[in-house]
């Protein structure tokens, strides 16, 4: 669990994190969404004690992060893949951590076959690409078998595999009870894992929601119909008081009304159906549209950019 | 690559097992320190300076031995076999930087602090670590520099013995201050953060007093000279004292302050800056 109230961060004269107030439950993924630069990682570190609030307050599982005793075993976190010696093996690295808190070197062992460095644990991390980097921040951050599980982008440099893995993996710590914040810029992948999400935009909290009421609340669902008339088929939905928009392979698109809708519509009119399909608006759109204020950087859009 | 699960099955019985001690911590910066390369090799150094530069300057000294009864009067067998630790002080303040301005330099600073919320565990950790180990390494080795420079020096007869009087404190007092020249090291990396700016730090303090002083009125300079932190720290290491220097061990105990006041400002700093 964790709890923040009013939580504020100010570097100079800029405001990086205004004001935000929220609960991360145990028992679900929370998604930490937010375009570059909206205060995610200040948020995350303000969290582990690491960086001291201007003003508000945040705990985790009750307390503020430093009152721990044995921090370890409260929250595991990953912050930044590439934070290790680049001399030092990452067998050694996850040694030293384990030691700060007396867990055994047996522990070591099987959170460096959990995350599937076994064969690389002895080698120099400076030799480590992107993904083993991850691999070996996640292993640090299950070393004290914690409650709370913290991972500022952790798909970052993954391939394929890595990223189910980590999915199952987050799904899994979710469904043991512990709490699992994750922070992404990455809606696609935020999809599939997370069941809550917390997103922000310049430091503010732009949503708290379940996954599913985000994607509903954000952006309307479309109905795409191909038909053999689409002309009388739109006169009869637009009578209808829905809205309808053409698309260029003749077929329409229709808001407002259900696929049952427009399929009886059609066929008591007679008009044959070619496609009727459903449309959910993508959680990258829906975080498009919540976002499109709270963008800190942006591509000038000329020449054809992504707005 | 597709041991998935099994990630969980530790959790001790009683939490407070896993909780965060003094000792676990030193436990930590030791393995820390023993698993870098680079680290190894600051000591490395540090003994082969000792004991090589030592050695040679015996080696060049017995080939030119003094004639005239003043420069034999004066002529110090003992400073002349641990000429190195001059050299090896820098090595040992390097190895002390390293220790805390590469966490920051590698970002691992955070991770040791969010492990050790308290923060400052792992500065005296690190202390005692880097204390230890300097002192348990110099030790020896000012001894051996000792031995193999006196042995060099019987030569012609220029050799003093580790029971004469002054003789056995210098060979100790040279491994204590290098001991404290490595906290000297530890606690400008952690005040400064950064490596270069650290290592900038320990040339001034070590080297740019002297320097300054000169630049004052000689009456002036002779009357700062003793307190400053070099020319108090090295009196515990010479056998014929200086009669213008402080006492070996009241300058070195100056030297210790001057230290400990570094540490006490990197202590303060860490405790209320952001990570």
């Amino acid at each position: 669990m964790i709890e923040a109230h009013g939580l504020t961060k100010r570097y100079g004269d800029k405001l990086a994190v205004d004001g935000l107030s929220f609960t991360v439950r145990p028992g679900v993924v929370t998604g930490f969404l937010g375009p570059n630069g909206a205060g995610k990682s200040t948020t995350m570190r303000m969290i582990l004690g690491l960086d001291a609030p201007t003003g508000g307050s945040v705990t985790v599982n009750g307390r503020p992060y430093r009152e721990h005793a044995a921090p370890l075993h409260e929250v595991g976190a990953l912050l930044d893949a590439r934070a290790v010696h680049p001399g030092r093996s990452a067998y050694s690295h996850l040694l030293a951590l384990a030691q700060t808190c007396g867990i055994r070197r047996s522990r070591v062992d099987e959170v460096v076959e959990a995350v599937g460095l076994g064969g690389t644990a002895r080698r120099r991390a400076g030799g480590f690409s992107l993904g083993m980097g991850q691999r070996l921040g996640i292993a640090a951050a299950l070393l004290g078998d914690p409650r709370t599980v913290i991972l500022d982008e952790p798909v970052n440099g993954l391939d394929t595999e890595g990223i189910r893995w980590i999915r199952s993996l987050l799904r899994g710590l979710a469904a043991e009870g512990r709490t699992v914040f994750v922070s992404s810029h990455l809606m696609s992948e935020m999809a599939l894992t997370a069941q809550h999400l917390i997103v922000i935009g310049r430091g503010r909290l732009i949503a708290d929601t379940g996954m599913e009421e985000f994607i509903a609340g954000a952006a309307p669902s479309l109905v795409r119909v191909r038909s053999t008339d689409p002309a009388a088929l739109a006169a009869l939905l637009r009578s209808r008081d829905v809205t309808v928009s053409g698309a260029d392979d003749g077929a329409l698109a229709v808001s407002g009304v259900s696929t049952d809708q427009v399929g009886r519509i059609a066929g008591a009119a007679g008009i044959t159906l070619l496609e009727l399909t459903a449309q959910q608006a993508s959680l990258e759109e829906a975080f498009m549209d919540l976002t499109r204020d709270a963008v800190e950087f942006r591509a000038p859009t000329t020449g054809g950019g992504q707005p | 690559m597709t041991r998935t699960r099994q990630t969980t099955p530790a959790r001790p019985a009683d939490p407070a097992a896993q909780r965060v001690t003094q000792a676990r911590v030193v436990r930590s910066e030791w393995t820390k320190l023993r698993t870098v390369p680079s680290t190894a090799w600051s000591l490395l150094a540090t003994v082969g300076l000792i004991v090589g530069v030592g050695g040679l300057y015996s080696l060049l000294r017995v080939t030119r031995p003094p004639t005239d009864p003043a420069a034999v009067a004066s002529f110090d067998p003992t400073a002349v076999s641990l000429t190195g630790v001059q050299l090896a002080e820098l090595a040992v303040g390097i190895l002390g930087v390293l220790l805390m301005a590469g966490e920051y330099a590698t970002g691992t600073i955070r991770i040791s602090f969010a492990a050790v919320p308290r923060r400052l565990p792992v500065l005296w950790g690190k202390a005692v670590v880097v204390g230890l180990a300097t002192l348990v390494l110099c030790l020896p080795a000012a001894l051996a520099a000792f031995l193999v420079g006196q042995s060099v020096l019987s030569a012609k007869h220029l050799d003093i013995a580790l029971g004469d009087p002054g003789v056995a404190r210098a060979v100790v007092g040279s491994a204590l201050y290098l001991s404290a020249v490595g906290l000297l090291g530890l606690g400008l990396g952690a005040l400064l953060r950064s490596t270069a700016g650290a290592v900038a730090g320990l040339f001034g303090v070590l080297f740019a007093p002297q320097l300054l002083t000169g630049l004052l009125p000689g009456a002036w300079s002779d009357h700062i000279y003793p307190y400053l932190p070099v020319p108090a720290g090295v009196a515990v290491t010479a056998v014929q004292p200086d009669p213008a220097s402080l006492g070996p061990w009241s300058g070195f105990a100056l030297f210790c302050l001057y230290v400990g006041i570094v540490l006490a400002a990197a202590a303060w700093r860490l405790g209320c800056r952001d990570a």
